[in-house]
């Protein structure tokens, strides 16, 4: 019989194995080899972990059917296992290795889809914060106004893709949607109450929110997100979807 | 954009973002007892045990996002109504006590708003 650690270290890591080998010194009460109860509770560790995959990325396994996204599922369970037991946060790195699947390559937005929907489910966990009032913001004189700090809500997330990736999500989750067109889109996410809801950013408008995120001032984000940005659709969304908590002024 | 906002214009436009955000899109609320088995909302994600968990039509403790105003006015059969979380919360309620799932212990639901007491207030 091996040591009992070194069998708990190979039970372990015999879990994520495709090969089906049992690890030595697993034996049932009688000291019998028990490699068939190990072969059910690998089987309900691959599922439970797919299932949570499904649960998280619901417009993903659409687009890709119930066969593909299983498979897919699979090949990543194994190679990128939970890296903690809060499941709320598995799969931060499925979008890129779905990027990586020869068979996947012909849907190029299907990376980016994934991204929104973990940053939807991140939104979703992220702390609370009380929006600021936006009167304060009116009443500032343009010098202050642009060395003032805007800080952003814990839960607000942004997505930027070459797709149409707002369009295809919506396409696929909801009824009634327009056919996508062929373009690039942004994706804010907010979560003005209970749920995260995205929205579709203006031209420059993740530029903009990014250089808030970096901590730039409220001057050098609109440098920052570039001549062509639309700055009152943007400033109207953020400030409709209590995405800015607080305003500081030097 | 830049260009012009040099222009001093940066102020009048912050301004106008700032009232027209004042006008709100239509805001939703939590509104219990009115959703189909298996079609509650919550975007959890995976570890987590609320969305589509209701597994009785019209579930008196699961709840759905609908637009403000019309949780009330929802058509249910049999003279059901939909309570928003508000409404319950302000009767010390966290449900209604109709359609719940079969073995739901006695003091969870005495947390719930019994509808046929309605009649008698």
């Amino acid at each position: 019989m091996p040591e009992a650690s070194t069998t708990e270290a190979a039970f372990r890591v015999g879990l994520l194995r495709a090969d089906g080998a049992i690890p030595e010194g697993v034996t049932d009460g009688a000291g019998r080899p028990a490699g068939r109860r190990y072969d059910v509770y690998r089987n309900n560790v691959a599922v439970a972990l797919r299932e949570a995959l499904e649960t998280g990325f619901p417009a993903v396994a659409k687009l890709i059917g119930p066969e593909n996204f299983a498979r897919a599922a699979g090949l990543y369970l194994r190679r990128d296992p939970p890296e903690t037991p809060l499941m709320m946060q598995y799969g931060a790195s499925f979008a890129a290795f779905l990027e990586q699947i020869d068979a996947l390559r012909g849907i190029g937005y299907l990376g980016d889809v994934a991204r929104l929907e973990l940053a939807m489910r991140r939104s979703y966990h992220a702390a609370d914060a009380v929006p600021f009032d936006a009167g304060r913001l009116a009443a500032l004189e343009d010098s202050t106004l642009r060395a003032a700090r805007l800080i952003l809500a814990p839960s607000v997330q942004v997505v930027r893709s070459p797709w149409p990736v707002l369009s295809v999500y919506r396409y696929t989750m909801l009824p009634d949607q327009p056919k996508p067109q062929a373009r690039a889109e942004d994706v804010l996410i907010t979560r003005p109450e209970f749920d995260p809801a995205p929205h579709l950013l203006p031209q420059g408008g993740a530029a903009f929110i990014d250089a808030l995120r970096r901590g730039l001032t409220f001057g050098a984000a609109l440098t920052a997100a570039g001549a062509d940005f639309d700055l009152p659709a943007t400033l109207t969304l953020l400030l409709q979807q209590g995405a800015i908590s607080d305003l500081q002024t030097a | 954009m830049s260009t012009t906002l040099k222009t001093a214009a940066l102020v009048g436009i912050v301004a106008a973002a700032v009232s027209a955000s004042g006008v709100q899109a239509m805001d939703q609320e939590k509104c219990y007892g009115v959703s189909l088995a298996g079609e509650n909302d919550c975007a959890a994600g995976p570890g987590t045990t609320c969305a589509g968990t209701s597994n009785v039509d019209y579930q008196g403790n699961a709840w759905t996002l609908v637009d403000a105003g019309t949780c009330a006015e929802i058509d249910l059969p049999d003279g059901r109504m939909g309570m928003t979380a508000a409404a319950l919360k302000d009767k010390g309620f966290e449900g209604i006590k109709r359609d719940l799932p079969e073995g739901l212990a006695e003091d969870v639901q005495a947390k719930y708003y019994d509808p046929s007491m309605m009649s008698d207030s």
